[in-house]
């Protein structure tokens, strides 16, 4: 099984991320002879919390705020719906959200829905983005007004990297009055977070997309801005998310946080050069292969490339065949008619929407595997190309 | 990550019959890059006979299968035999498709027909149907003859299978009045999935008055009290009590459990009534 696992080109690191040996280690422990739980009156069970103490200041350390502004979830999405609802509940007067067309469906079937889920009615403003998938700072500012109730806006776009000007943001809605929440579960572990300086009220974090396991989420609450659980329950996370704490989880969590603090420098240099030939080298060998997203405010390690005339699902099966793993934008691989919500907000023609593959990398990855996509993608675009009936000829 | 069999997997890696015929006696063109899907299917007929085909196909794995077993499948059958395959032939096949992928057997089924009809030089039923769903340009014809080809039951059913609703999803309770109007009396319909939510508001306005009128004024009535639609907007309908209801101190109790309730059960579970004051 090992070698089989070996064998596989990983270049999926958006969707999930391999659990990090040292990530393991610290966690087994927990999973075998430390099963205690950490309310328990007894020493077998308190000794435990010790160790969630720990990882909370690696998280916090990692992120740059308290650890008693670090609240463990179950999962990014369930940090996205307690932080908005909770935003929604601190100020009741107001009935308007920001957000953009290129959320995460965490974020973005939650205000999609929002009327349903609360009861109360809300405007909600989906901002647009441009053909790089940013968005215009003066649509931004025009959105924000006195009955803007909360603004969610995520840091880093998982489809194409694109990295949106939080910073700017939070603290224009600050300026206002106006409570802020990201979505950071793409940013982190990929480029600097740093909440001492920023105006950011509620961030959301994932395990699994840097290393720890799925199942574990994080979210900051900034010391003072009002909260309201998501969960009714015991008291744990001091009231604020009830649930018995998923311990080896949350350890590995901890572990796999100071371990993204240790590889940030390589992300961003390593892993960035790799992406970056990867992403040369496909759109000069292969003909009508075009980039989606901004060339220079993006992830280290995410390139989104629509290759013209052919199919998303196929692409990927046969790439599957040579035992390499990445996604699509495309309808057949959504289950769903349409291409990706992200691809069309940017205006990217149906054309290439449907043939679009993201490539996310990770610090596990290396050169020969790179080389190795590079020798087999031109061959498996030009098989279906020859088989398309719109393949104009090269 | 789709269940494709064994057979889809082999023809998708191995398609057979890729390419084009000089002088085709019968082309079949369906299907477009928008709708992430289409088929270009070649015939060589002599003597009433498929000599030969190829095909060219832009699509996922189940297109590009479905296409390569339609071509093995007539190649060599008479145009009277090939005119009897339907979609459910393609997918039996390839010993199945996922459900969600039936409308790539369905686009061999076109393209052989719109084929056949290029070869006789006459034209396609389906210009004859009127457009049902704009977003993936399927007309009420075509409709019709899936439910009846593959025995449809449900709204969703006809989507996977012709895309039909796929899209912004406007024309779904078209296609459920045409699954009505298709299913003959006596057989159950399964009813929509969130058909309701695709209402249009005109049609929520006149279901709701509906539903105040027949269960809810009654009731009202026995206490000398009485309930106006004022308005309806998304999923909030604004209703204004009348005569004692007004000064009922239970009457957010009667808006919550009773109204919104009813109007939940009967219209759209995703109702929020509110009070105009």
């Amino acid at each position: 099984m090992k070698e089989r696992q070996d064998q596989v080109i990983y270049l999926d690191n958006n969707a999930t991320t391999q659990v990090a040996p040292e990530v393991l280690d610290a966690m087994m422990p927990y999973l075998t002879d430390l099963y205690g739980n950490p309310s328990s009156m007894h020493t077998f069970g308190g000794q435990v919390g010790g160790a969630l103490n720990k990882a909370r200041s690696q998280v916090a350390g990692f992120i740059g705020c308290d650890s008693e502004e670090i609240i463990f979830t179950s999962c990014g999405t369930e940090s996205d719906s307690t932080a908005i609802l909770s935003a929604l509940r601190a100020a009741p007067e107001r009935r308007h959200i920001v957000t953009t067309r290129v959320e995460h469906p965490a974020v973005k079937n939650l205000c999609e829905n929002i009327g349903s889920m609360t009861g109360t009615k809300y405007r909600v403003t989906m901002l647009k983005v441009d053909e790089d998938g940013m968005v215009d700072m003066n649509d931004y500012l025009e959105a924000l007004t006195e009955d803007t109730a909360v603004v969610s806006i995520m840091w880093a776009n998982n489809e194409t990297g694109v990295i949106l000007p939080i910073e700017e943001m939070a603290r224009l809605a600050k300026e206002r009055g106006i409570a802020f929440h990201t979505d950071a579960v793409q940013a982190a572990g990929k480029i600097p977070i740093d909440l001492a300086s920023l105006d950011v009220d509620y961030l959301s974090m994932s395990g699994h997309k840097l290393h720890a396991p799925k199942g574990i989420g994080i979210l900051y609450v900034r010391r003072g801005t009002p909260f309201a659980p998501f969960l009714a329950g015991g008291h744990q996370e001091h009231g604020r998310r009830a649930g018995t704490e998923n311990v080896a989880s949350i350890v590995g969590l901890g572990r796999a946080c100071q371990l993204a603090q240790e590889k940030m420098v390589e992300e961003n240099s390593r892993v960035k050069a790799l992406r970056d030939k990867l992403e040369a080298g496909l759109l000069s060998s292969v003909p009508r292969a075009l980039l989606n997203g901004h060339r220079l405010e993006r992830l280290p390690n995410t390139t989104n490339i629509s290759f013209e005339y052919v199919e998303g699902e196929a692409i990927l099966l046969h790439m599957n065949r040579h035992r390499i793993c990445a996604s699509s934008g495309s309808a057949c691989t959504s289950g769903s008619l349409e291409p990706s919500h992200v691809l069309r907000a940017m205006g990217v023609p149906f054309t290439a929407a449907h043939g679009s593959i993201r490539f996310s990398l990770s610090v596990y990855n290396t050169e020969e595997e790179i080389d190795f996509v590079l020798e087999k993608m031109p061959q498996i675009i030009a098989q279906l190309r020859q088989m398309s009936p719109f393949w104009p000829g090269d | 990550m789709w269940d494709y069999t064994d057979t889809v997997t082999e023809h998708f890696e191995n398609p057979r019959n890729v390419g084009e015929i000089e002088n085709a006696d019968g082309v079949g063109d369906v299907g477009s890059l928008a709708c992430g899907d289409a088929l270009k299917l070649m015939l060589k007929i002599e003597n009433d006979r498929i000599v030969d085909a190829k095909f060219k196909t832009f699509g996922c794995a189940s297109a590009i299968a479905s296409s390569s077993a339609l071509t093995e499948m007539i190649k060599g059958m008479t145009i009277t035999d090939a005119e009897k395959i339907t979609n459910e032939d393609i997918a039996d096949f390839l010993g199945g498709l996922p459900k969600e992928k039936m409308h790539c057997s369905v686009m061999g089924r076109e393209a052989l027909e719109a084929a056949l009809a290029d070869y006789r030089g006459v034209a396609l039923p389906k210009a004859e149907g009127e457009v049902v769903c704009e977003c993936f340009g399927v007309t009420d014809l075509e409709v019709v003859r899936a439910i009846n080809d593959s025995h449809l039951r449900s709204v969703e059913e006809i989507t996977n299978f012709t895309k039909a609703g796929g899209g912004c999803g406007k024309c779904e309770g078209r296609l459920q009045e045409l699954l009505n109007k298709t299913v003959s009396d006596g057989l159950r319909v399964v009813p929509l999935k969130k058909s309701s939510q695709r209402m249009t508001t005109l049609q929520k306005i006149k279901k709701i008055e509906d539903v105040l009128e027949r269960e809810i004024r009654p009731g009202l009535r026995m206490d000398g009290g009485d309930i106006e639609l004022i308005d309806v907007e998304g999923d909030f309908v604004t209703v204004s009590l009348r005569g004692q209801c007004t000064s009922c101190f239970k009457s957010q109790t009667t808006i919550k459990d009773f109204v919104e309730k009813k109007l939940r059960e009967q219209v759209l579970d995703s109702l929020v009534v509110e009070e105009d004051k």
